[in-house]
């Protein structure tokens, strides 16, 4: 038994130490000689991902002082939160717009300003909506990756096999129902076989409906404001269509769809005519179905507020240096490098997006291979263009508008019921949001 | 005295992995979550006490009320089909038929294959327009539901596709059932016992202990459940109908930053597990007959 134990400590020592060593070595950050490391995580895979390493290693070509080690992360923004509480976060995340409120209330990025100011980066180089997405409380948090906004797509042959002029997509709402009434139809057992248009085909914008009728879900101070009478409006036009069509009826139908980056997707498998759906589209159209026919234009609105046309939801990728990184000043020079207009262009042109900046060069749009990308340019200039409140409540607040959208769909619930339990639920959660930042400022003065 | 004291020193020494482990990976975030739970803490920021405001704001959350309201039907559902299941298929699996080996390895097959596939597979079987389910009942003239779109089907459609992990469960009670002595069969067929009987009166009782075990961890299971709904609706959707506690809990602990919420949720469930398990035990002093005992 002595043996044994002689024998055990020295073996189980040598064995933590090698565990260790061997987990030290796996993780090891990246040596390149007289470079400085700036580690990257960003969500992207496949051909996006591609696009984005050609911007990396065209920087990492560029000079010689820093390099940028690139790494594709599943849930980036739990992780980039997580490791940056754990203090070791990397020193660019590439996270997602509507993150920018959360991230500053939780103090786990830092502010740009000074970087910017030096490098003469301002709110003028970009088309406005994407810089404003970035800046919160005064001050930018953020740069933007790739932006996008959205429009209608419609199948110009399922218009053309209805009867309907395949070059004249519908303006109003009115026509767009009146176009949907005709493109649907059914099956001799009573199921839908072809859809002109469903509010849950992608769904992504299931929040976002009251912005079509002009409604607004925060005052922009202390209110919640989803249970207005345009957001309401909306709401019960998602109503009477599930009412017209059958909820049943409709699911039964979405539930044949594949998923969105599928030759089953149902826009690109000619299921449903028209569909809301951003910039990005073309390039799966692209992949998976190159022979469909169909174009793009401005969503319709509302036929007694034509002040509402050229609807666009703007949504950006962003570019951030957590707080405790190790290389912020060379982090911003890689952000630096993917803001200018060579760097911008490649990896828009990569992702097959419009650039957020203010103006793209000829060579971009003459070399774009979707048809409508200067149309997904003009539409975010436009003073028609929103996105997501700025507030840290976001998520919640967007969790809350979805399952409203749910009640309203399946259970047929009064939208203004629906709206108002949402109101209920979340002015609470942003006097409380409120009442915290005032604390913090307080505190910080 | 010395030997033991030398064999206690590298009983230790060996624990001690575990030991740090546990110490720092467990019980440290165990406590700290207790903590936590009483206040305002978003992770990056210092945690501020709120006393127990996270728990009177929980008391008044519809949301946490629905989530543990679809949480504890399951479980109700799930656990008796559940036991049912595993303990049937294992009478039938302990009989004396040919190929015993292969049904055996047949119905617990479904057990091992990884959850997120066999999920993506009951997604298509459930399918309201395409799924096999629906194929099967309109042969028989029955019309069936949207399973995963209607919110009155789609729990029950969680429920049945639960069962079908019931092979870890049929496998310990197949073990209990081969320890149950043959003398006691016989003396009952002696005593003239139908297979019935003989199972009420002779297996149940004999196996009781390894039934209690898998009833307290299937009650345990199925109030934890996450990976399956999550699959399904990362919402819960439709309207929350599968929204369980455990994907609110992860929701406001990584979606929404609110970790001193979540901790007071994870502490409460903690609270209903623990009462729950210690019921069981209790009510089943009865019922449960220990060899010796």
């Amino acid at each position: 038994m002595k043996v044994t134990s002689n024998f055990a400590l020295p073996a189980l020592a040598a064995l933590v130490l090698g565990a260790l060593y061997m987990s030290e070595v796996v993780v090891r950050p990246k040596v390149i000689e007289d470079r400085v490391v700036v580690t990257y995580w960003e969500k992207w895979t496949s051909i996006e991902y591609d696009a984005i390493k050609a911007v990396v290693d065209e920087f990492n070509s560029s000079q010689d002082e820093i390099y940028v080690d690139l790494l594709s992360v599943s849930g980036i923004h739990n992780k980039t939160l997580m490791a940056t509480a754990a203090g070791v976060p990397p020193d660019v995340a590439g996270l997602f717009g509507p993150n920018v409120a959360q991230y500053v209330h939780d103090r786990a990025v830092i502010p740009l300003d000074g970087f910017c100011e030096e490098a003469g980066i301002e709110r003028d180089d970009y088309i406005h909506i994407y810089w404003d997405i970035c800046e919160f409380e005064g001050k930018v948090y953020a740069l933007p990756a790739t932006p996008a906004s959205t429009a209608l797509h419609w199948n110009r042959a399922m218009f053309a096999r209805a009867g309907l002029d395949p070059d004249r997509p519908p303006r109003t709402i009115k026509e767009l129902d009146a176009y949907t009434a005709v493109l649907t139809t059914f099956r001799e057992d009573g199921g839908i076989d072809e859809s002109g248009f469903m509010h849950k085909e992608p769904g992504w914008w299931n929040w976002g409906w009251g912005y079509v009728f002009g409604g607004e879900l925060w005052d922009g101070e202390s209110k919640i404001t989803c249970d207005s009478p345009e957001n309401v409006r909306a709401f019960e036009w998602v109503l009477a269509h599930a009412e017209k069509y059958g909820t049943t009826k409709l699911q039964n139908f979405q539930s044949g769809f594949g998923k969105f980056a599928s030759p089953q997707n149902a826009f690109m498998s000619e299921k449903v005519a028209m569909v809301l759906q951003g910039g990005w589209m073309g390039n799966f159209i692209e992949q998976f179905n190159p022979e469909l026919d169909w174009a793009a234009a401005a969503f319709p609105y509302p036929e007694d507020r034509p002040d509402l046309a050229g609807r666009t939801f703007a949504d950006l990728d962003i570019l951030v240096i957590p707080r405790g990184a190790k290389h912020p000043k060379e982090a911003f020079e890689f952000i630096k490098f993917v803001q200018s207009q060579e760097g911008m262009e490649l990896l828009c042109m990569g992702q097959k997006k419009h650039s957020p900046l203010a103006e793209s060069s000829e060579k971009f749009y003459s070399e774009h291979p979707n048809p409508y990308i200067r149309l997904f340019t003009e539409m975010p200039k436009s003073d028609s263009v929103v996105s997501p409140p700025k507030i840290a409540i976001w998520p919640e607040y967007a969790a809350e508008l979805v399952n409203a959208f749910d009640e309203i769909f399946v259970n047929k619930v009064e939208p203004k019921v629906a709206l108002g339990t949402v109101k209920r639920r979340m002015q609470p959660a942003l006097d409380r949001y409120l009442r915290q930042k005032k604390l913090r400022e307080e505190a910080e003065r | 005295m010395k030997t033991r004291a030398a064999e206690a020193r590298a009983g230790y020494i060996f624990a001690m992995p575990w030991i740090i482990g546990f110490s720092i990976f467990l019980a440290y975030p165990i406590f700290a979550s207790i903590y936590f739970s009483f206040t305002e803490y978003s992770v990056l920021k210092p945690a501020v006490w709120t006393g127990g405001e996270n728990y009177s704001t929980l008391v008044s959350d519809e949301v946490f009320w629905k989530t543990l309201w679809n949480t504890l039907f399951f479980a109700v559902f799930f656990v008796p089909v559940a036991t049912v299941v595993a303990l049937g298929l294992a009478l039938l699996l302990n009989t004396k038929v040919r190929f015993l080996a292969i049904y055996r390895t047949i119905f617990f097959v479904p057990s091992l294959v990884p959850v997120v596939s066999l999920v993506i597979l009951w997604i298509w079987l459930f399918n309201g327009e395409y799924g096999l389910i629906n194929t099967i009942l309109g042969w028989v003239g029955v019309e069936g539901p949207n399973w995963l779109g209607d919110p009155k089907w789609s729990k029950p459609a969680i429920i049945f596709m639960s069962t079908w992990g019931v092979g870890n469960a049929m496998i310990i009670y197949l073990a209990g059932l081969q320890e149950v002595p043959q003398s006691l069969y016989d003396a009952a067929d002696i005593d003239g016992a139908n297979a019935w009987k003989k199972t009420i009166n002779v297996t149940i009782p004999l196996i009781s202990p390894v039934i209690m075990f898998n009833v307290i961890m299937s009650i345990i299971g199925s109030l934890q459940i996450f990976t399956q709904p999550y699959i399904m609706s990362e919402t819960g959707s439709p309207a929350r109908s599968i929204y369980f506690y455990s994907m609110y809990l992860f929701d406001n602990a990584f979606k929404f930053h609110k970790m001193g919420y979540a901790s007071a949720m994870a502490w409460i469930m903690f609270i209903i597990i623990f009462g729950l398990t210690l019921l069981a035990i209790k009510a089943s002093n009865k019922y449960v007959h220990y060899e010796g005992g």
